[in-house]
C-alpha cells in the first residue's frame, strides 16, 4: 500500500504541509518495501486547479492513502473518484503520522475546504 | 478615439465607499450617457434608476461536453489544460466547470473529436431606459464561480451611442472582474473614504490602475474634517482630488433611499455636475497628452 503527505522537506522527518495543493514536495512511503520517496509537486506554482493537479498526481502515482491536515473540494474529488482515501495528520513529522496511520489512530478527512484561490495565510 | 464614447471607470477597493452614488449621479448630470454595472455578483444601480422599457439577454458560456464511446483516454485534453480544469479518473477526463476558463482548447485538440462544447447560463444582462440615460446590469446567476464572461458582454456594446459618455459601476476590489471592467477605459475615478482603512483600499485599486496605465482620480466620500489621510495619501502619491463629497446626512439618507441625489436637488445637480466637468477636464486632458490611448 502507497501512502501519500505533502511535506515541507524532502525527509522523513520533515513537517507536514499546512497545504495540499501548493505542497513543495510529495512524500510517498510504500509498506510493502518500508521506502520513502520524495516528489516534486508540480501544481505547486499553478496559477490555478492547484488541488486538482496535486490530486491528478497522487493518482497517477498509484498511491492508497493520503494523509492530509486538510484538503480542497476539487482535490478530494478528484482522489475520491481514483479512490484514494484520505486521512487527517495529527501535529508532528511526516514519519510520525505514517506510524499513527498504520496503529490505526488517524480519522478519515471529510471537511473539505472551499477554494483558497491565492488567499491562504 | 473623438468618435467613440469617454469610458469612465468607478472604482474603490472595498465595497460601500460609494461607487453607484458617485457613477449613478454622474450619469444623471451628463445630458446623455451610458450607465453600465459590472457588480454582477450583486449589481444594484439599476435600483436607482428604475429603468423602462428593459430587455433581458441570457449569458452562456461554452464548456467541453465528452462523448464516453468516442473517448479513446490519450489524456491530450487534461495535459494541455493549463488551468487544471480537467482531470484524468479512470482513464477518461473529468470537467471542472468553475474551473474552465471556456477556451475550447481541449475541443480543437481532441484526436478522436470525442470532445464537442456544451452551452451553459451564466447570467443575464437587463438593458432599459431612464431618462436620457441608457441602463445596463449584469446579474450574475447564484452559484457561478466567475463574472467575466457578463461583463465582456456588457462591454462588447458600449460604444453603441456616439459621443455620449459610459460610466462603468465596476465590483468592488481589485481582482480579475475590476481588472475586465477598467481594461478599456480612457479614466478610472477612485472613491475612497477618508480614514486609515480607506486608504488601504484605495492603495489598492491604485495599484492596480496603475498597472493598467490608466489616468485616474480620487473622490474623497463622507468628507468630514481638512486633513485626512486619504488626502494625504493622495499627496505622497501625486494624485488629483477631484471633488470632496461631504459626510452629509440628506445625502446619505436620498442615496439609502435608492433615490438620484441630483435629480432630486439642485445643490446635488451642482455638485455632481461639477465634479463631472472636473472628470472631463482631466480626461480631454489626458487623451491630448496620450492620443495613442
Amino acid at each position: 500500500m502507497k501512502i501519500a503527505i505533502p511535506v515541507d522537506e524532502k525527509n522523513p522527518d520533515s513537517s507536514v504541509c499546512p497545504s495540499f495543493g501548493r505542497t513543495p514536495y510529495f512524500a510517498v512511503y510504500d509498506t510493502d518495501d518500508e521506502k520513502t520517496v520524495f516528489f516534486d509537486n508540480e501544481a505547486a506554482s499553478a496559477q490555478g486547479g492547484a488541488g486538482i493537479k496535486a490530486a491528478q498526481l497522487i493518482a497517477d502515482m498509484d498511491v492508497d492513502v493520503l494523509l492530509s491536515p486538510r484538503c480542497g473540494e476539487n482535490a478530494a474529488e478528484v482522489l475520491n473518484k481514483a479512490e484514494v482515501r484520505i486521512y487527517k495528520t495529527a501535529a508532528g513529522t511526516a514519519r510520525f503520522n505514517i506510524g499513527e496511520f498504520k496503529a490505526g489512530r488517524l480519522t478519515m478527512l471529510s471537511d473539505y475546504h472551499a477554494g483558497l484561490h491565492g488567499h491562504a495565510e | 478615439m473623438q468618435n467613440n464614447s469617454v469610458k469612465i471607470a468607478v472604482l474603490s477597493g472595498k465595497g460601500g465607499t460609494g461607487k453607484t452614488l458617485v457613477s449613478v449621479n454622474l450619469a444623471s448630470v451628463a445630458e446623455k450617457s451610458a450607465y453600465i454595472d459590472c457588480d454582477v455578483e450583486e449589481p444594484n444601480g439599476h435600483l436607482f434608476f428604475k429603468p423602462q422599457n428593459v430587455c433581458e439577454d441570457e449569458i452562456t458560456i461554452r464548456l467541453p461536453a465528452l462523448d464516453n464511446e468516442l473517448c479513446s483516454g490519450c489524456r491530450k485534453c487534461v495535459d494541455f489544460c493549463r488551468f487544471n480544469a480537467l482531470a484524468f479518473i479512470k482513464k477518461r477526463p473529468f470537467l471542472f466547470e468553475e474551473v474552465c476558463h471556456s477556451c475550447g482548447g481541449c475541443v480543437l485538440l481532441c484526436p478522436e473529436k470525442a470532445l464537442g462544447e456544451r452551452e451553459k447560463t451564466v447570467g443575464y444582462i437587463k438593458r432599459g431606459l431612464s431618462s436620457k440615460v441608457k441602463v445596463s446590469t449584469g446579474i450574475m446567476n447564484t452559484g457561478e464561480a466567475s463574472g467575466i464572461p457578463i461583463i465582456k458582454k456588457l462591454l462588447s456594446g458600449a460604444d453603441s451611442e456616439k459621443g455620449a459618455p459610459v460610466f462603468i459601476d465596476c465590483p468592488p476590489g481589485s481582482s480579475c472582474v475590476v481588472m475586465e471592467s477598467i481594461k478599456d477605459v480612457d479614466y478610472c475615478i477612485l472613491v475612497a473614504e477618508p480614514t486609515v482603512f480607506g486608504v488601504h483600499n484605495l492603495n489598492m485599486v491604485y495599484k492596480l490602475v496603475s498597472l493598467f496605465k490608466k489616468p485616474c482620480g480620487v473622490i474623497v466620500n463622507k468628507y468630514f474634517e481638512e486633513d485626512n489621510p486619504a488626502e494625504e495619501y493622495c499627496r505622497e502619491k501625486n494624485i488629483q482630488v477631484l471633488c470632496r463629497l461631504p459626510f452629509d446626512n440628506e445625502l446619505g439618507l436620498i442615496n439609502s433611499q435608492a433615490r438620484i441625489a441630483a435629480r432630486e436637488k439642485d445643490k446635488y445637480k451642482e455638485l455632481f455636475t461639477s465634479l463631472l466637468e472636473a472628470v472631463m477636464e482631466e480626461v480631454q486632458h489626458e487623451t491630448a497628452a496620450n492620443p495613442q490611448r
